[in-house]
Parts: structure tokens; C-alpha cells; sequence
């Protein structure tokens, strides 16, 4: 049984990102905001899943593809905003923009454009962790195109040998970039990689919320208790494309139509009845959430642009060295 | 004559090279695109990398030659090297310059030294080519230069080309040289267009072009910075101010003579390079003219660069850190009083 209050936020939170990649599409369109959007229709249910089984102060690490994150994670939807439209109260300060949405103060470590690079970092995360035997839960997010890169089995080994119970989190969602999953995977299942390192690994249907959330909880406990690394799979499709603007020429409206059947935003709504919310109640929360979205962008194009010399602002913590006494 | 964009222009010279040597082939993440949905018509090709640069090859040369990889750079990049050590001449492109330190050893401690290390008894007969270049608010990871970087290591060459003229003539001539040659191409640059010959020969490396002659001062522009350079020129002529603009071409060999004989005309000069200052081509280019044209300065060397930051997203920042034309100017006003 899962709290009301949590199904509450689950609800919340996955009509809130669904809102919100929508208005960022609309935006694009119209090229009123600044730079590559790389939006996540279709990964609301993983984004949420996972992040309803983690505290606020555990870690975790994403991607350019990060809205989705950020907002489970709990970052402000105001400052997500005017991070991308590149203004001073950003998240960032507007030095990040919307591949770079990261919020430390919520838990995230960072969203890093590099493909690949999140995983090892978590992996340190999790290491200092252990080592001051604190016992937050780390995770990364990536995708199934990262698999293929050495940054990422560098630090699933070191995981595996160091026994560091951290979540590694792929989103399979059939594509990298316009390469589909199901050519550039060696394997049958994306998460036989795994075998190579002897590590413990699920596979989740990526667009049911719940289940997300049952496996990744499921796992978290596991890791600890076991005291090693654990790789979950989570299948769904990426209905955007690559990035705002991608013309998606090589994904087939019959895969499309396909793919809608199981949108998990639909699937949501299907399941809500089952989780005790009724039609007003799914309503009220997505009026709710719209208002909020519509908020959050209406104040972001209120927000002043940063100075321009703002751009020399920390690079560094002590440059030029400073000698303290 | 026809007039090309540099992106056309890029296209051509793989085209051209693709036909007259079968040992050409290309590898990248998505140039071609749509990999594992051949079944469905108009998913080949679909991209032709992300600025659609090379599309059409895929089409017109078949997939044994022009390869889409996974997102692994380090593996596909030691795989050009050891196939231009047995006789093919294999193209990589590297998406963004930044994800060099991806698969930065293979260009400097493979690539770079199989010749000199080995006894000179091998060559690595490759092409990297890379997107560069701020201005298109891509962030800190998709924004950089990194020029110095690569012209730093022996046994590399570097080519950065200003118009669609010289992007066509030093790709054909990268391509057929026998060093491993990092071509970068700037992203605000594809779609700029100029007169390009159909049958342009190959462009030597190592020698710079003056794209503009002029007597009071030199500007030696890098890539893009020619745009500004040029601007400059073009207020500055109003007030009887005479600009000269030195456009290297290649950083790795660098025509020094051409800048030399420029330097000495007017004794004052300005180097114009959006990468970070430290250690950059600015600073190189400024300490050979310090080195080798000490008599001929009427006054010290002016460096416009980025500042030492990343490259900042928003707007307004981003637009402080490339270098400006008024900078440029204010610059050359500043020389001209000495
Ligand atoms: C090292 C590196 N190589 C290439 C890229 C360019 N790139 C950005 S996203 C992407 C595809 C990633 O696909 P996947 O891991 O499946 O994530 P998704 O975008 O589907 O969420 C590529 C190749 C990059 N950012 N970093
Ligand atoms: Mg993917």
C-alpha cells in the first residue's frame, strides 16, 4: 500500500512534467527562449517512479535531458524556468540553460551534457557515502545510448568491485539520438551488459508509474542490504524528438501510434481509480499543476537578464589564490 | 562559379573525395541517421549529423563506407588510426569539440606519435572533423574552441577555415594529407556562403590568406573572428583608418612568414581569438611576433580573447565572453594614436 499523500505527489508530479515539456515545445516553436531543448515526453512515469523511492537529500545525476529530473526532484519550477530562458534567478544564474538544470541543495549532483559522464560521479557520491557511512541513496540517470560508452563501464566495474550499493538508472527509451536502441544494442536485453560485471539488474516497464516506483524502491533496499551496485532497465519511448526542432524523420507514426497506447500519462489516468483518486480528484490536481506551470513560465519572462559580467563569477572557490591566515 | 554555404561547401569536398579515392570511408555518431529503420521509407539518412553536413553520402556511397557508430568516440577513433595505418583513409567526426576529452589519448598519444615513436616507418592518414564555436547559446559543453589544445601536440595538424572557399580547398587537402588532421568547423559559420569554384583545387596547408590589405595596422583573426575583423575593417576605413586582416587558415603548420611580412608593413598588430586566453593561439601568435618582429613594433601586441570562464548559456554572458567588433575598434583606435 502505498500513502495517499505520496500518490498525491506522484499524480502531481508527472502532470506537472507532462505540462511542462508540452509549454517548452510551444516555446520552441515560437524560438522565444535561447539554446538546445531537449524535452522528455514519454519519461515522466521513470523520472517520478524513481524519485518517489528517494529522500529530497539523496543523490542522483542526469542528463541533458533533465527536466524531468529536476522537477521530480524537487527543484523550484520558477527557477527551472528562468534558467532556460537564460535569466539571473535561473537555477544556474543562466549560466547553465536548459541542458545544465541542477539544483545541489535538492540533491542533485549535476546534469551533465557529456553522455556518460553521470554515472562515474555518482559512483564518488556513493563512495563518500560509504566511507562516512551515511546512508543516502545515489542514482544515475542515463540513457540506453550511454551504454555503449567506456565512462560508463569504468564506473560500473569500479562499482561492482568496490561494493557500492548505488542505483544505476538507463532509460531505454528506443533511441539515441536517430540511431534506434534496437540496432546499436549487442545484446538481447539492454541490461545483459551487466553480466560482464556479475551485477544485479532489473527490467521495469518504464511507463507505469508504479511499477517504476515498486522496482526502484525494491532495489534501493537490496543494494543496501547486499552492499553492491544494482542496474535497472526501464523501457518506455521517447516521443519528443533528440531535441526541439529534430525533424524525427526516422521514427514511423505507426511506432508512434503504437507507443501511445502505453503513454504513461494515459496510463496514469487509467490506473488512478485503483490508487484511490477519483475523476474530480485527477481534475483538481491537473488544474492545479497547469496554473502552477503557467506560473512558473509567466515569471520567468518577468525575470531581469544577468549582467554580462556576471560571466566571470565562479570559476573557481579561491583564484587567484588567496592566503588564508 | 556557384555560391555555397560552408556547409555545402563541407559536403562537396567529402563527396568529391569520397569518389576519387575508395579508401575514403566516414565514421560519427548519426551521420547518416535513422540506423534500425531501414524497413520504413525516409528514416535513411535522416540526419546527416547534427547539422546535416554530411547527409547524402550514406545514400550515395552505402553503409560500408560511411558508418554510423554508438556513442563510443574512444573506440571509433583508435579504429581510424589503425585503419589509416593499413591504407584507408578514414574521416571521424567528433560531434562537438567539446567530447574531445572523451577521446582525447587516441588524438594525442596515438595518433599524434605512432610516426615519431615507431621510427617513422608508419603514417596516421586521418581527419577528425569537429563542430566548434560559441555564440549559439549550446552551453559550456557545446560552446568551445579548444584550438590550443590540439595545436599544441607534435604530430598533428589543425585546420580551422573562415569561408565556404577555404572550408571546400583544406578539407580536399586534409583528406589526402598523409598527418592526422583536426578540421574544425564553426557552427555559426555553416550557413555563411561565398563563391566557390566547382573545380577548386585543394588548398595547401600551412598557408594563410590576407583577406584584406591595409597599411596602418595588422589584425590577425582566427575562424570566425575574421566576421568581427571584417566589421572593424569596414568602420574603420570611414575614418581613414587602414586595416589589414591576416586569416592563418591552419594553426598547425602556421604561415608565420605571412604574418611576419604583415607585421613589418604596419608594426602595430591585434591577434582576435575567441578560445579562453591562456596558452591559446593568441598568446602563441603574440610571443612569435614579440620573438621575431621585435624591431618592426611600434607598440605591444594586443590580445582580444575570451575571458578564462567557460563558456557562459545565457545570452547577454555569452555575448560578453565572444569577443566584439567594438572591442576590435576600440582596439585599433588605441594602436593608431601610438
Ligand atoms: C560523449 C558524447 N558523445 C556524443 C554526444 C552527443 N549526444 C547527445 S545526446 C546523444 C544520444 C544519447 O542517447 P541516450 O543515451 O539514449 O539518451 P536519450 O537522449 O535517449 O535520453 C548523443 C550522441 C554527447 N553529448 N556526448
Ligand atoms: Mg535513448
Amino acid at each position: 500500500m502505498i500513502e495517499k499523500e505520496k500518490i498525491n505527489w506522484i499524480y502531481k508530479k508527472i502532470f506537472t512534467i507532462r505540462f511542462f515539456e508540452e509549454r517548452i515545445k510551444k516555446i520552441a516553436k515560437e524560438k522565444t527562449v535561447p539554446g538546445y531543448l531537449h524535452t522528455c515526453i514519454g519519461s515522466e512515469a521513470i523520472c517520478v517512479g524513481v524519485m518517489a523511492a528517494l529522500n529530497q537529500d539523496d543523490w542522483i545525476s542526469s542528463t541533458y535531458r533533465n527536466h524531468g529530473h529536476a522537477i521530480a526532484k524537487g527543484c523550484e519550477l520558477n527557477e527551472i524556468t528562468s534558467e532556460i530562458y537564460g535569466r539571473k534567478t535561473g537555477i544556474c544564474k543562466g549560466r547553465g540553460g536548459s541542458m545544465h538544470i541542477s539544483d545541489f541543495s535538492k540533491g542533485m549532483l549535476g546534469s551533465f551534457g557529456i553522455v556518460a559522464a553521470g554515472p562515474a560521479v555518482v559512483l564518488g557520491a556513493a563512495l563518500q557515502e560509504k566511507i562516512n557511512k551515511s546512508n543516502k541513496t545515489c542514482v544515475s540517470f542515463f540513457g540506453d545510448g550511454a551504454i555503449h560508452n567506456g565512462a560508463f563501464h569504468e564506473a560500473a566495474g569500479l562499482a561492482k568491485l568496490w561494493n557500492i550499493p548505488m542505483i544505476f538508472v538507463c532509460e531505454n527509451n528506443g533511441y539515441a539520438e536517430a540511431t534506434a536502441t534496437d540496432w546499436h544494442l549487442n545484446t538481447k536485453e539492454l541490461s545483459d551488459i551487466t553480466k560482464a560485471y556479475d551485477m544485479l539488474s532489473y527490467i521495469g516497464d518504464g511507463n507505469n508509474v508504479f511499477e517504476v516506483y515498486d522496482i526502484t524502491k525494491k532495489a534501493i533496499s537490496e543494494a543496501k542490504q547486499k552492499n553492491t551496485p544494482i542496474f535497472l532497465e526501464f523501457k518506455n519511448y521517447r516521443f519528443s524528438g533528440q531535441y526541439e526542432g529534430d525533424t524525427q524523420l526516422y521514427q514511423p507514426q505507426e511506432e508512434i501510434d503504437k507507443a501511445k497506447q502505453n503513454d504513461p500519462i494515459k496510463l496514469a489516468k487509467e490506473n488512478s481509480s485503483k490508487y484511490g483518486l477519483n475523476k474530480n480528484d485527477l481534475e483538481k490536481i491537473i488544474n492545479e499543476v497547469k496554473e502552477e506551470v503557467d506560473k512558473a513560465f509567466d515569471f520567468a519572462d518577468t525575470q531581469p537578464w544577468p549582467q554580462p559580467e556576471d560571466a566571470l563569477e565562479e570559476v573557481y572557490v579561491n583564484y587567484p589564490v588567496e592566503i588564508k591566515t | 562559379m556557384t555560391i555555397k554555404t560552408v556547409k555545402d561547401a563541407i559536403n562537396d569536398a567529402l563527396v568529391q573525395s569520397f569518389e576519387e579515392d575508395k579508401n575514403v570511408i566516414l565514421m560519427g555518431e548519426d551521420i547518416a541517421g535513422g540506423k534500425g529503420r531501414e524497413q520504413y521509407q525516409g528514416t535513411q539518412d535522416a540526419w546527416g549529423g547534427p547539422f546535416g553536413v554530411t547527409q547524402g553520402l550514406y545514400t550515395k556511397f552505402g553503409g560500408e563506407r560511411v558508418r554510423d557508430t554508438t556513442i563510443a568516440e574512444a573506440g571509433f577513433f583508435g579504429a581510424a588510426i589503425g585503419a589509416a595505418m593499413t591504407g584507408l583513409r578514414p574521416i571521424v567526426e567528433l560531434m562537438y569539440v567539446d567530447f574531445a576529452g572523451v577521446c582525447f589519448d587516441q588524438m594525442m598519444n596515438q595518433a599524434a606519435k605512432v610516426r615519431y615513436m615507431f621510427g617513422g616507418k608508419q603514417k596516421v592518414p586521418m581527419v577528425v572533423r569537429t563542430v566548434v564555436g560559441a555564440g549559439f547559446r549550446a552551453g559550456s559543453e557545446h560552446s568551445q574552441t579548444l584550438y590550443s589544445l590540439y595545436t599544441h601536440i607534435p604530430g598533428l595538424k589543425v585546420v580551422a577555415p573562415y569561408d565556404a572557399y577555404d572550408a571546400k580547398g583544406l578539407l580536399l587537402s586534409s583528406i589526402k594529407d598523409d598527418d592526422p588532421v583536426i578540421f574544425m568547423e564553426h557552427k555559426r559559420l555553416y550557413m555563411t556562403s561565398c563563391e566557390v569554384p566547382d573545380d577548386l583545387k585543394p588548398i595547401p596547408l600551412g598557408k594563410g590568406r590576407i583577406r584584406r590589405e591595409g597599411s596602418d595596422v595588422t589584425i590577425i583573426a582566427i575562424q570566425r573572428m575574421n566576421l568581427f575583423a571584417e566589421e572593424a575593417a569596414n568602420e574603420l576605413e570611414k575614418i581613414n583608418i587602414s586595416c589589414e586582416i591576416v586569416d592563418p587558415r591552419t594553426y598547425s603548420p602556421l604561415d608565420e612568414e605571412l604574418i611576419f611580412q604583415s607585421v613589418k608593413k604596419t608594426g602595430k598588430v591585434i591577434v582576435v581569438d575567441e578560445s579562453n586566453p591562456k596558452c591559446s593561439l593568441a598568446s602563441e601568435i603574440s610571443s612569435l611576433i614579440s620573438e621575431k618582429c621585435f624591431s618592426d613594433l611600434k607598440a605591444a601586441v594586443i590580445k582580444i580573447t575570451a575571458p578564462h570562464t567557460p563558456v557562459p548559456f545565457s545570452p547577454p554572458m555569452e555575448d560578453f565572453y565572444i569577443p566584439s567588433t567594438k572591442k576590435i575598434i576600440d582596439a585599433v583606435k588605441k594602436l593608431k594614436d601610438v
